[in-house]
C-alpha cells in the first residue's frame, strides 16, 4: 500500500494533471478560465485574494526548487542541510502563513457569502477546501520538522521527490518512516493533482505573462491568409 | 497610408425618443442568458443623470480608457502591462455588480398559483444570482428614466463640468435628453489593450471588436479598460462578453438589430475609410480639445483617387469604397459635421458617434427677448446647456457643437421656407456654411430617413477569408463546447452543455 500511495499514484496524479489538462485545453477552451468572483463580491477579495495568490506562488516555487535541486548542488555551494532546513522553514513559514490568511478568508467568503456559495460549482468548494487543508498539512509539518534541525528528514523528502522524477525505482521507501504529517501532506498533493484538470485550478497554467512582451498594445486579426479581393464584385447595398 | 475599413455608427439624438426599443430587442436576442441578465450591450439612459454602471464617465474614479505620459505616448489608464499584471489577484478598478444593479426577476407564478387569499397575490422581486427574496430593489438598469431621482443624486453627471448646474435642478430649467450607448468599437480600444489574454481583437476588416471566448481567462481588465464600461462579466461562464455589433447580421448586409428596430429611426450604419498609420498620434494629441479634430484627420476621403488606389492595394474589396462613397456616417461626421464622437477625451477614438439634440427654447427666447433670426433662435438659449453637450461630445469645446446645432435649426428653417412658403432661402443655408443642394440631402437622410438610405452596409467577403468546404456541416455561430450538444447536460467540468436550439424546439 505504501509503495503504491507514494511510488505509484505519484505518476498516475501527475499523468492526469498533464493529459487532463490537455485534453480540456484542446476540447474544452471554454470552460478553461480563471472564474473570478470579483463582480459579484469584491469585500473580501482584494486582501484576501492577493495574500492567497502571493503566498501559494511562493510556495509552490520554494517547492519546485526545494526539492528538485539536487543536494550536491547545495553540498558544492557549501550550504549546510540544517540551514537549508532552517530557510525551507522560515520562508515556507511565512508564506504559508500569508496564503494560509488569505485562503481562510476567501474559504469564509465562499461558504458564507450568499451570493459566492450560490454560484460556486462542487469543483470550486472542493478546491478551496483542499487548498486550505494542504496548508494547515504544510505549515503544521514545520513542528515535527522542528524536532530534527539537522535536515535529515528534509533529505529523504527530495530524494523521493527526485527518485519520482528521475523514475528510479522504489523511490518510496524513502517515505517509510516518517511522520504521519508529512504523508498526508503528500497524499493530499496527489489529489490536488488529480483534481487539477477538472476545476479553476487550470487557470494558472494560461498565467498571462506573455502579455508583458506582447508587441505594443493593440491587436489586429487580418484576414489571414486572405486571396487577393476580385475586382468590381458585387452593387453596395442601397443606392 | 494603411487603409482600413470599419462599420461606424451615427445616432441622431435630435430624435430619439427614449422607447428602449434597441434595448430591448439587443438583450432578448444576445443576453438572455445565465450570468448577463444584468448586462446591456445597448442602453438608453437619461441625461443629466450618471447612468448605468453608476458614474460610468467619472474616469477619475474607474480609470478606463487611456492617459497621456509624460514622455507623449499612450497607455491605459488604469496601468501599463506590469501594473494590470500586478492587480491580476484583485482588480482595484473592477465595479462590482451592485454598480450595474443586481439583477432580478418576480415571482410571476404566484400570480395564478396562490391559493384564495384576503389580499390579492403579488408577484415579488427574486434575485437571479443568489435566487433569494430581494425586499426592496435599490436600482436598477434604467434608474435614472425621465429624470426618476432627486437632482442632487443625478447632477453628479460629469458631463456637467463648468457648468453651474444649481439652475438645472429648479423645474423652470430643468432639461433632459436621452443617450443610447453600445459598444463604440473604437479604434484605439482601450479594452484589447488591457486584455492580458490577447483575447480581444479588432477585425481587420470591418473593424468590429470582438472577444475570442476561447481565448477569455477571465482575467477581467478589459471591464475596467473600458472607459465606457461596455464589456460586461459574465459570472456563470466566467468570460467577458461585450456588443458584437451583431456582426452575423452585418457580414450579410443587414443593419445591427438595435438599428434595425428602432422606431425613431435615429441609427445610421455605413463604411468609413481610416488610415490606420495615422491612429496612435491622433489619439496621444496634448490637448483634449483637439481629440474630435485629431480623429476626422484619421478618416480617409473615399472620393479621393488616392486613397481609393490605395484601398485597392490593402485588399480593400470594391463595393466596401463604393460603400464608403455612399456612407451616411462620412455625410454626418465628415461633410456636414453634425455628428460627434462619445468623449473623445477617452482617447479611444469612438466609431459610434452622436448627432446632438435640439431642445425647447427657454422661456426668455419664447417671451421675445431673444433675437430669432430666419426663425433660428440664438442656440445658446436652447435649454440643453451647449456646454453640457460639448463635455459629451468633443471634450468641451462648445465651436463644433454650436455649428451642428445651427445646421439643424437652419435645415428645419430652409424646409420651412421651401415647403410652406415656397421660397428658397439662400441667405438661411449660406449662414451656417452649407449650400441648399447640401440641406436637401441632409433633409433626406436625417428627416425622411429611408432605410436604404439609412443602412449602407456591403456583405463582408467570406469567400475571401475562408474556404466555404471547410464549413460544411458546420453548425453556424454557436455558443461554447462548438457543435457538441452533448448526451448529458454537464459537461465533465461542472458547465452546463450547449444545446443547440434545434433541441429546444423538440
Amino acid at each position: 500500500m505504501h509503495h503504491f500511495i507514494y511510488g505509484v499514484l505519484p505518476y498516475i496524479a501527475i499523468t492526469i494533471m498533464v493529459v487532463g489538462s490537455a485534453i480540456r485545453y484542446d476540447r474544452d477552451p471554454f470552460t478553461w478560465k480563471s472564474k473570478s468572483s470579483q463582480l459579484l463580491r469584491k469585500r473580501g477579495l482584494v486582501l484576501g485574494s492577493i495574500l492567497f495568490h502571493v503566498g501559494v506562488l511562493l510556495i509552490l516555487a520554494g517547492h519546485i526548487v526545494g526539492l528538485l535541486t539536487p543536494i550536491a548542488l547545495f553540498d558544492a555551494l557549501g550550504v549546510p542541510h540544517g540551514a537549508k532546513q532552517l530557510l525551507a522553514v522560515v520562508a515556507g513559514g511565512i508564506a504559508g502563513a500569508m496564503a494560509l490568511t488569505g485562503g481562510l478568508i476567501l474559504l469564509a467568503r465562499r461558504f458564507g457569502d450568499p451570493r459566492i456559495r450560490a454560484t460556486s460549482s462542487f469543483g470550486d468548494n472542493l478546491v478551496i477546501l483542499m487548498l486550505v487543508g494542504q496548508l494547515i498539512l504544510g505549515l503544521g509539518s514545520i513542528f515535527p520538522t522542528l524536532t530534527h534541525l539537522d535536515g535529515s528528514e528534509m533529505l529523504k523528502f527530495m530524494a523521493w521527490a527526485q527518485g519520482i522524477v528521475y523514475f528510479q525505482p522504489g523511490a518510496a521507501d524513502h517515505l517509510v518512516d516518517v511522520h504521519w504529517i508529512y504523508k498526508a501532506h503528500i497524499l493530499l498533493g496527489l489529489a490536488i493533482f488529480f483534481t487539477f484538470p477538472f476545476t479553476r485550478l487550470v487557470h494558472m497554467v494560461s498565467a498571462p505573462v506573455r502579455y508583458l512582451w506582447r508587441p505594443g498594445y493593440q491587436i489586429v486579426r487580418t484576414r489571414k491568409g486572405a486571396k487577393e479581393a476580385p475586382r468590381g464584385v458585387g452593387p453596395a447595398r442601397g443606392r | 497610408m494603411k487603409v482600413r475599413a470599419q462599420i461606424g455608427m451615427v445616432l441622431n439624438l435630435d430624435k430619439c425618443i427614449g422607447c428602449h426599443t434597441c434595448s430591448v430587442t439587443c438583450k432578448n436576442v444576445w443576453t438572455t442568458r445565465e450570468g448577463v441578465e444584468y448586462a446591456w450591450f445597448n442602453n438608453v439612459e437619461t441625461k443629466p443623470g450618471i447612468g448605468y454602471p453608476k458614474d460610468w464617465e467619472n474616469q477619475k474614479r474607474w480609470n478606463g480608457g487611456w492617459t497621456r505620459t509624460a514622455s507623449g505616448g499612450l497607455q491605459p489608464k488604469q496601468g501599463g502591462k506590469w501594473r494590470i499584471l500586478a492587480n491580476i489577484f484583485a482588480n482595484p478598478d473592477l465595479p462590482e455588480i451592485d454598480d450595474f444593479y443586481e439583477p432580478f426577476d418576480f415571482d410571476h407564478d404566484h400570480l395564478k398559483s396562490a391559493p384564495e387569499m384576503s389580499a390579492f397575490p403579488t408577484a415579488r422581486p427574486r434575485s437571479k444570482i443568489t435566487g433569494e427574496r430581494m425586499e426592496k430593489i435599490e436600482w436598477g438598469p434604467n434608474w435614472e428614466e425621465i429624470l426618476g431621482g432627486e437632482f442632487a443624486k443625478r447632477s453628479q453627471d460629469q458631463n456637467f463640468e463648468g457648468i453651474e448646474k444649481a439652475i438645472y435642478g429648479e423645474y423652470e430649467n430643468t432639461f433632459m435628453m436621452y443617450l443610447p450607448r453600445l459598444c463604440e468599437h473604437c479604434l484605439n480600444p482601450a479594452c484589447v489593450a488591457s486584455c492580458p489574454s490577447g483575447a480581444i481583437y479588432k477585425r481587420e476588416d470591418d473593424g468590429v471588436v470582438l472577444i475570442d471566448q476561447e481565448k477569455c481567462r477571465g482575467w477581467r481588465m478589459c471591464v475596467s479598460g473600458c472607459p465606457y464600461k461596455k464589456i460586461y462579466y459574465n459570472w456563470s461562464s466566467g468570460k467577458s462578453e461585450k456588443c458584437t455589433l451583431c456582426y452575423p447580421r452585418l457580414e450579410s448586409g443587414q443593419p445591427t438589430v438595435c438599428s434595425e428596430t428602432c422606431v425613431g429611426r435615429i441609427r445610421y450604419l455605413g463604411v468609413m475609410l481610416y488610415d490606420a498609420d495615422k491612429i496612435a498620434e491622433a489619439a496621444s494629441v496634448e490637448n483634449e480639445k483637439q481629440l474630435y479634430d485629431a480623429q476626422l484627420g484619421v478618416f480617409l476621403d473615399p472620393n479621393d483617387p488616392e486613397v481609393i488606389a490605395a484601398a485597392r492595394a490593402e485588399g480593400i474589396p470594391e463595393d466596401w469604397i463604393k460603400g464608403a462613397r455612399n456612407s451616411p456616417i462620412w455625410k454626418m461626421a465628415m461633410e456636414w459635421k453634425i455628428a460627434f464622437p462619445l468623449h473623445p477625451e477617452y482617447r479611444t477614438l469612438p466609431m459610434v458617434w452622436y448627432v446632438p439634440p435640439l431642445s425647447p427654447i427657454q422661456n426668455a427666447a419664447a417671451a421675445g427677448k431673444i433675437a430669432a433670426q430666419d426663425d433660428m433662435p440664438d442656440v445658446r438659449s436652447l435649454r440643453i446647456p451647449v456646454r453640457y453637450l460639448a463635455n459629451m461630445l468633443t471634450a468641451g469645446d462648445e465651436a463644433p457643437v454650436i455649428t451642428a446645432l445651427e445646421r439643424m435649426l437652419a435645415m428645419r428653417s430652409y424646409m420651412r421656407s421651401k415647403t410652406v412658403d415656397g421660397v428658397i432661402n439662400l441667405g438661411v443655408a449660406k449662414r451656417v456654411g452649407m449650400t441648399p443642394g447640401q440641406i436637401d440631402e441632409m433633409y433626406q437622410l436625417m428627416a425622411i430617413a429611408n432605410y436604404e438610405d439609412r443602412f449602407v452596409i456591403p456583405t463582408t467577403h467570406r469567400e475571401l477569408v475562408e474556404d466555404a468546404y471547410d464549413l460544411k456541416g458546420g453548425c453556424g455561430f454557436t455558443d461554447g463546447n462548438g457543435c457538441s450538444s452533448g448526451s448529458s447536460g454537464k459537461t465533465l467540468f461542472g458547465q452546463k452543455k450547449f444545446r443547440a436550439p434545434t433541441e429546444f424546439l423538440s
